[in-house]
């Protein structure tokens, strides 16, 4: 009877502590606070996102990519080309305060647009790159960044003769969407990333791509269709990176190939991810968060010796926390478990001395 | 009709020839052993049967369906099972999961969560591991994860089972009680095709041998007509005798 009672509060505990998360975060916004903190939040959306989409297909399956830049960028082309033909065909046929709506509802279709586009990108890119084993399969990725964009580069340049492009209202030259408009997109993605990575992670799916992580050839011949498997998750993970792109081009207003294919977007939610542990489904979204608040408070408070001190606490992350910052939950707990134990045992000592 | 036919069956790896225009047969309901020096081609055998690796010509039939060209995941599918010489388990999961994932997606029609937990169970419990179930594999002895393999391989529901030295490297009293798991798992139906090196167990049980030798197939017989192969003598169990085993 008492283990019933005591268990079910903490079942309720992890929902309800989620429902009062996601209360806040709507209503974030409302607060009053600075614009920079809307922008703040959204830039934890945007990495948590990246890190946990990341997550979802590395992971589990051990193969590690570094084509995360590549699908974000292919979600901000998407928007981007998008928008010119909106911009010709529609937008200035409008009368300018009609504008914004129109732009908003656009957006969110450029949002499933590019995550559309970057998936079917993934699928392709996965048939040919997925037989790749270990070390060459994150080569071939890294490689996959300059490639894409450089075939951008060209194409901008020899086909369509525009190098940068810019989005921007046509009349007020506004950007596209304000900070809430971003804020309550991303936040969208974010919610759907993380109920996917959920479903995921206990479906058959996300069994088979442990299987793969574990023994590739042993899952192949256990019934397990690797090919597909891989491939399938690997651009399931692509589509929520394209989609974050597709709403991060209207933030960034100028767009060239160098710009869109930034290959720091591929290293930091791999650092995010392993700095917050890949255990846990929460562990890369912990990791996104405190990361980027560290990088900004470092860069902002120390300036001069902000990739030095960056650096030196990644060097001890990885040196003293294999497991990423979850990692540590269950020691803490451990030490906790028998910090209790010690304080009972001690206290039943006293009452036996008392009698 | 055999429920395992391979004719002319070769596999070259580069110039060398792994496997060498072998024909094979493997009627329902038998045990079959095949055995042969180290790199003689068993493995590899193993290998063109469960699709590891494609076929260099011939041809491989299970109940009269070609196999060529077809993938590990259709070949387990369609009924053949397989366990690894060196064990190839999923390291960090329990021990029940992995049991589980041959049950999920080793069967020809899809299988629902809760009939895929009974037959893991049922599995787990045939070769004795049902107290383990927890237990992440990795902390398991060598005979516990060959049984996880095992269970793993009969939760496919096979009608072939494919068995790479499962007796390697364990004691007597090891050998003696996989026997018997052996026969079990005949006597289930389940056909049996096993690679060994331990004399005693391939007499033991099994009802016909295979020899391989440099890719060929040199022999093939009772298990008397085998021991008493003056070929055989020379080039396997001569080498075993001086060996002093």
């Amino acid at each position: 009877m008492d283990v019933t009672r005591l268990l079910k509060p903490r079942k309720l505990l992890v929902p309800g502590l989620l429902f009062v998360l996601l209360i806040f975060l709507v209503t974030f916004p409302f607060y009053g606070l600075p614009v920079y903190y809307v922008v703040l939040f959204f830039t934890f959306f945007l990495f948590a996102i990246l890190a946990m989409s990341w997550a979802m297909f590395s992971g589990p399956t051990g193969y590690m990519s570094l084509a995360t830049a590549v699908f974000l960028g292919v979600g901000i082309y998407t928007t981007t080309i998008l928008y010119s033909f909106v911009k010709r065909d529609i937008l200035s046929t409008l009368p300018v305060d009609a504008l914004q709506p129109v732009v908003t509802v656009f957006l969110i279709g450029a949002v499933a647009a590019g995550g559309l586009v970057s998936f079917i990108f993934a699928l392709l890119i996965g048939l040919v790159t997925l037989r790749l084993k270990g070390v060459y399969f994150t080569i071939f990725t890294f490689g996959l960044i300059v490639f894409v964009m450089q075939l951008v580069l060209f194409l901008e340049i020899h086909i369509t003769g525009t190098r940068g492009r810019s989005l921007i209202l046509p009349g007020t030259g506004a950007p596209l969407a304000g900070t809430t408009t971003i804020y309550y997109i991303m936040l969208g993605i974010l919610i759907a990333t993380v109920v996917t990575a959920y479903f995921i992670r206990r479906s058959r799916l996300g069994l088979a791509m442990q299987c793969i992580g574990g023994n590739e050839e042993a899952a192949a011949h256990m019934g397990v269709d690797t090919t597909r498997v891989k491939v399938l998750s690997f651009a399931i993970s692509a589509a929520f990176m394209g989609a974050v792109g597709a709403i991060m081009a209207p933030r960034l207003t100028y767009i060239d190939p160098g710009i869109a294919f930034n290959m720091l977007y591929s290293f930091m939610p791999v650092l995010m991810a392993v700095f917050g542990g890949m255990g846990k489904l929460y562990g890369p979204v912990i990791g996104a968060v405190i990361f980027t608040y560290l990088q900004r408070t470092l860069m902002t408070e120390l300036p001069q010796y902000y990739m030095l001190t960056f650096g030196i606490i990644l060097i001890i992350c990885v040196l003293f926390l294999p497991g990423g910052l979850v990692g540590l939950i269950p020691t803490l707990r451990s030490r906790l478990g028998r910090l209790t134990v010690k304080l009972r045992k001690g206290r039943e000592a006293r009452q036996h001395a008392n009698t | 009709m055999p429920i395992l036919e391979g004719r002319d069956v070769t596999k070259y790896f580069g110039g060398l020839a792994a496997v060498s225009h072998v024909d094979f047969h493997i009627d329902q309901g038998e045990i079959v052993g095949l055995i042969g020096p180290n790199g003689a081609g068993k493995t590899t055998l193993f290998n063109l049967i469960s699709a590891a690796l494609p076929l260099s010509s011939g041809e491989i039939t299970f109940k009269g369906q070609r196999l060529n060209g077809l993938k590990p995941h259709q070949i387990c599918k369609m009924g053949i099972a397989r366990t690894f010489q060196e064990t190839k388990v999923f390291a960090d999961m329990p021990v029940f999961q992995n049991v589980l994932v041959g049950a999920l997606f080793g069967s020809s029609n899809r299988i629902s969560a809760v009939d895929a937990t009974r037959e893991a169970s049922q599995a787990l419990e045939f070769v004795g591991l049902s107290a383990m179930s927890a237990t992440p594999v990795k902390d398991l002895t060598l005979v516990n994860q060959k049984r996880i393999e095992l269970a793993r391989a009969l939760a496919t529901k096979p009608e072939v089972l494919l068995l790479d030295e499962l007796m390697a490297g364990l004691n007597p009293a090891e050998v003696s009680e996989a026997m018997e798991l052996v026969k079990r798992i005949r006597d289930r139906g389940i056909t049996i095709f096993m690679v060994e090196h331990v004399m005693k167990a391939i007499m033991g049980i099994c009802g016909r041998i295979m020899v391989l030798h440099h890719g060929e197939k040199i022999a093939e017989g009772t298990c008397n007509e085998i021991a008493c192969n003056k070929r055989v003598i020379e080039i396997y169990l001569g080498e075993e005798t001086h060996a002093g085993s």
